[in-house]
């Protein structure tokens, strides 16, 4: 192994935030580079501070580095000024822990969690001096594999990548590992290796499928033989007491984007939001015992010196006996004697409920609060089954404000299915009531509405549903600016509408979006997903040049007989489920939280032979979303738990992080 | 209980560390809060500041910029009680990062000047590349023996020329480095500061840059003699050990 710091050194005063190269995070394993091994490089595709956080990362890393016959390093994409510096010096994309060549890996691994990082996995596979197409690479070139939340739909990377994994990745990584050291000591060739890794459950490798096309629709997609899975179906891991990772949390030299511990209470989410894929697509439930919760907050506050901990969940106040858990943590921490501390809830609900446990929790310092009520008018919550009612919000906004809260941050979507524009006018109306709420409070109070344009994702019930053009989208940001402009104390933010359109391109597009996104890279289309480097002509030209327009891939509305660019990949949930959920939404007609109610075989459990993990088969208190409970309840529930002052100004830096949702 | 009984209610201690190798890339905020966090890490007793957001109570002296390197740096940190010191050198370096090393700490004496208000000048070696040998010994006997050196600096945003001669206190060539020259220097920091890339420019040598630089020293005068904020040695004595 060799490695390329002599080199990097003398380049780094001169790049910006070096310390993002220099890896030596307590936690990092840097276990020794021996080339008996297997040799995982897991590579985030974005600056280090956003990719360092990414828990899914974290985990596999240790559990690869736990193997005796594997180590993993982890990789960043590197910021312009420092690539510019390695191109011109002709030095190639490193690890962080031994700044090994990311070629002498056996495997490159890349987390994909934003579809505009995909030009950022080009760039870095071409950095570690990788040919970018899977069909280029010789013998000797590692193996280029992604997992993630975007690889529901990996089609438009389908050139790139050797193989893809599907769901959760705690067991895979290992069975990855077991087929490539038996191919090793057999002496494979890569063709055999690729055979073999799609022969494991939830590994889907690209180049073993053909896809036809009919016009601008997939006519077919085929294994090339009978030995290749018809369909690969997602991993789901049955129960998370087994995982009780990271173990020890990587605490970064330097600030990033999420700095503070992270412990997972609950994987999978019921709620059955149809605009979200993240809870479509890992369900069922599985909740962390408690008890295990406490201890790994309690001993990774200890090791890392951190003074917050957030309860990652897609919802978690739904968390079994979630008072009770925080209680003991609060207690835990005062018991350490470690100084303040406090706990975030990244998701909650939109209900007073929400509100009391997180005047709760943050004792030490307080966030922002965004809740998420995603539409603006009741009928538009029934159309994507976020049921929550204009009172739930109300309270919520109340109970913020009224402990102190300034200012509270909303989350919206436009360009749902069936949007009128008396729906999205609905949005200022909200806001505009919640700032009177505030009022009654604090003279200051305000409400910042964030809105952000819906990209239908796939496998959820909206997956048919075109996508509103960049246009319709910016015609409606117009509308929310005209009704908030004279506004007092609604302040309209608003996601730029050129990048829903890209997003939607990478998300919804087929194999046909590879050569797209090649063309992008190449004129110089890195880091997408920040503003300040976005160029939708970019996209727009490299369409056009390979003869696809943005109507085809994604404003079109898709039939049930049509088949998807993903119909050979399954997220564990019938077809015939999303469709029927699809036709209810339309016909705005909900659907309850199946963890309190009969199981409606959406096949998430069923298809696995597995069921929610929870601890407690009540609804948690004071909900009122989906859960058929009484919301008069809701009022019972302290919101009031919090015996410090009032607040000042939220926090700068920790505001928003929190959403309610 | 060790140490003496304060004067107050706060209990400051005074810590010098090192930082050197990898971790000279991290900047000083970032630096600070691996202080906060090896703080909590050793469950010290730190002090909190009043009011919505409270903030551990850490200050530190003269910032020392991304890249170089030193070996006395200090910092303050209040404790809301005593604390035993023995052990509290070798625990806090356990707690921080490679390449952060805490040598040595005591309690401050009631009344002590701040860090920022104590040192009124750093030693440094600072490898300079990018220029001959020779021309930068040429260079450097230019500035010794200059009655002013004029220099164009930026301060608050505006750009002002300040005579930088004064404010140079030592200035020595020690010899060649691999890559380039070695300098030996000390700058004085108020009652305004050079900085090591200031002096280099000041040295007027086209495409002359910063290689290794390492501040060595941080100087105060405490009874008229020239000492470092904390001796380096480790010492838990509340007394000030001056260094000759």
């Amino acid at each position: 192994m060799t490695t390329v710091w002599p080199q990097l050194e003398p380049l780094l005063p001169r790049v910006q935030k070096p310390a993002r190269y220099i890896g030596s995070e307590d936690g990092a394993k840097a276990k020794f580079p021996d080339p008996a091994l297997i040799g995982w490089c897991f590579i985030y595709p974005d600056t280090y501070e956003v990719g360092l956080p990414n828990q899914g990362l974290q985990i596999l890393y240790e559990i690869i580095n736990e193997r005796p016959d594997a180590r993993a390093d982890r990789s960043y994409a590197p910021w312009g000024d420092l690539e510019e510096l390695m191109r011109a010096e002709g030095l190639p994309l490193f690890s962080v822990e031994h700044h090994t060549p990311c070629a002498e890996f056996d495997v490159l691994a890349f987390n994909l969690s934003a579809e505009l990082t995909y030009t950022n996995l080009l760039n870095c596979v071409d950095l570690a001096r990788v040919p970018v197409r899977a069909a280029d690479r010789s013998e000797t070139d590692p193996l280029v594999i992604a997992g993630g939340h975007c690889t529901y739909n990996p089609e438009p990377l389908a050139d790139f990548l050797d193989a893809v994994v599907l769901g959760d990745g705690e067991e895979v990584v290992g069975e990855i590992t077991d087929v490539l050291a038996r191919g090793r000591a057999e002496n494979w060739d890569r063709a055999t290796v690729l055979r073999r890794l799609a022969d494991v459950e939830s590994v889907y490798v690209p180049s073993l499928y053909v896809v036809s096309y009919d016009g601008p629709k997939i006519a077919s997609i085929e294994p090339i033989d009978e030995t290749v899975p018809r369909q690969v179906s997602k991993r789901t891991v049955a129960d998370l007491a087994d995982w009780p990772y990271p173990k020890e949390q990587l605490v970064p030299l330097t600030e990033v984007v999420h700095d503070r511990l992270s412990v997972e209470v609950f994987r999978g989410c019921t709620r059955g939001c149809r605009f979200c894929q993240a809870g479509m697509i890992t369900r069922p439930v599985r909740e962390r015992p408690a008890d295990q919760v406490r201890t790994m907050v309690s001993e990774g506050l200890e090791r890392s010196g951190y003074d917050e901990v957030s309860l990652t969940s897609l919802s978690t106040a739904d968390f079994s006996n979630i008072e009770g858990v925080v209680t003991g943590l609060m207690d835990d921490n005062d018991d350490a004697g470690c100084g303040p501390m406090s706990v975030s809830l990244p998701s909650l609900r939109v209900d007073a409920f929400g509100v009391g446990i997180a005047a709760q929790l943050q004792r030490a310092k307080r966030s922002g609060l965004t809740f998420a009520p995603e539409a603006g008018t009741w009928r538009m919550r029934q159309i994507i089954n976020k049921l929550i009612r204009e009172e739930d919000l109300y309270g919520a906004v109340e109970s913020a404000y009224s402990q102190g809260w300034k200012r509270v941050k909303l989350y919206f979507l436009i360009g749902l299915p069936s949007e009128t524009d008396e729906d999205t006018l609905g949005i200022i109306e909200l806001a505009k009531n919640c700032v009177a709420i505030g009022k009654k409070y604090n003279k200051r109070a305000s409400v910042t509405v964030s809105v952000g344009g819906f990209v239908p994702k796939p496998f959820t019930p909206f997956q048919w549903f075109g996508q509103n053009t960049d246009i319709e989208l910016q015609r409606k940001v117009n509308l929310l600016r005209d009704a908030s402009r004279r506004l007092h104390g609604v302040q309209l933010k608003w996601h730029d509408p050129k990048a829903t359109l890209a997003e939607g391109i990478a998300s919804r597009g087929d194999r046909r979006v590879g050569p797209v996104i090649e063309q992008v890279w190449r004129n110089g289309g890195t880091f997408q997903e920040w503003s300040e480097h976005f160029d939708l002509q970019l996209w727009l030209d490299a369409l056009a040049d390979n003869g696809l327009s943005p109507e085809d891939i994604v404003f079109r509305h898709r039939t049930e007989e049509e088949p998807l660019p993903w119909d050979h990949l399954w997220a564990g949930l019938h077809k015939d489920f999303l469709w029927a959920d699809w036709q209810d939404a339309l016909a705005e007609v909900g659907l309850e939280d199946c963890r309190w109610i009969p199981c409606y075989d959406c096949g998430a459990c069923t298809g696995y032979g597995i069921e929610h993990v929870v601890a407690s088969a009540t609804p948690p208190a004071g909900g009122s979303q989906g859960t058929g409970q009484d919301l008069s309840v809701g009022g019972a529930v302290p919101v009031s738990l919090m015996s410090s002052k009032p607040s000042p100004e939220a926090n700068g830096d920790q505001a928003e992080q929190q959403v309610l949702a | 209980m060790s140490g003496p009984q304060p004067q107050h209610l706060a209990y400051h201690l005074r810590i010098r560390y090192t930082k050197s190798g990898k971790v000279r890339f991290v900047s000083h905020r970032d630096v600070a809060r691996l202080f906060e966090r090896a703080c909590r890490k050793v469950k010290l007793p730190v002090a909190y500041s009043q009011g919505f957001s409270p903030r551990p109570k850490l200050s530190f002296g003269l910032a020392l910029s991304v890249a170089h390197e030193s070996d006395g740096e200090f910092l303050d940190v209040e404790l809301s009680e005593q604390v035993e010191l023995d052990g509290l050198v070798s625990k806090l370096t356990t707690a921080l990062p490679d390449g952060l090393t805490v040598e040595a700490l005591r309690w401050t004496r009631a009344g002590e000047e701040s860090l920022q208000e104590a040192v009124s000048s750093c030693s440094w070696r600072i490898e300079v590349i990018g220029a001959s040998h020779e021309d930068v010994v040429a260079a450097v006997d230019r500035a010794v023996t200059a009655p002013e050196l004029p220099l164009d600096r930026i301060r608050k945003g505006k750009t002002r020329t300040d005579d930088v001669r004064p404010m140079i206190i030592e200035l020595n060539v020690e010899g060649q480095t691999e890559t380039g020259t070695q300098l030996v220097v000390e700058l004085a920091t108020r009652p305004s500061a050079l900085r090591p890339s200031e002096l280099v420019e000041a040295l007027g040598l086209e495409g002359l840059r910063e290689g290794r630089v390492r501040r060595t020293n941080q100087w105060t005068f405490v009874d008229g003699e020239r000492c470092e904020p904390v001796a380096p040695v480790p010492s838990t004595e509340r007394t000030l050990e001056c260094v000759s």
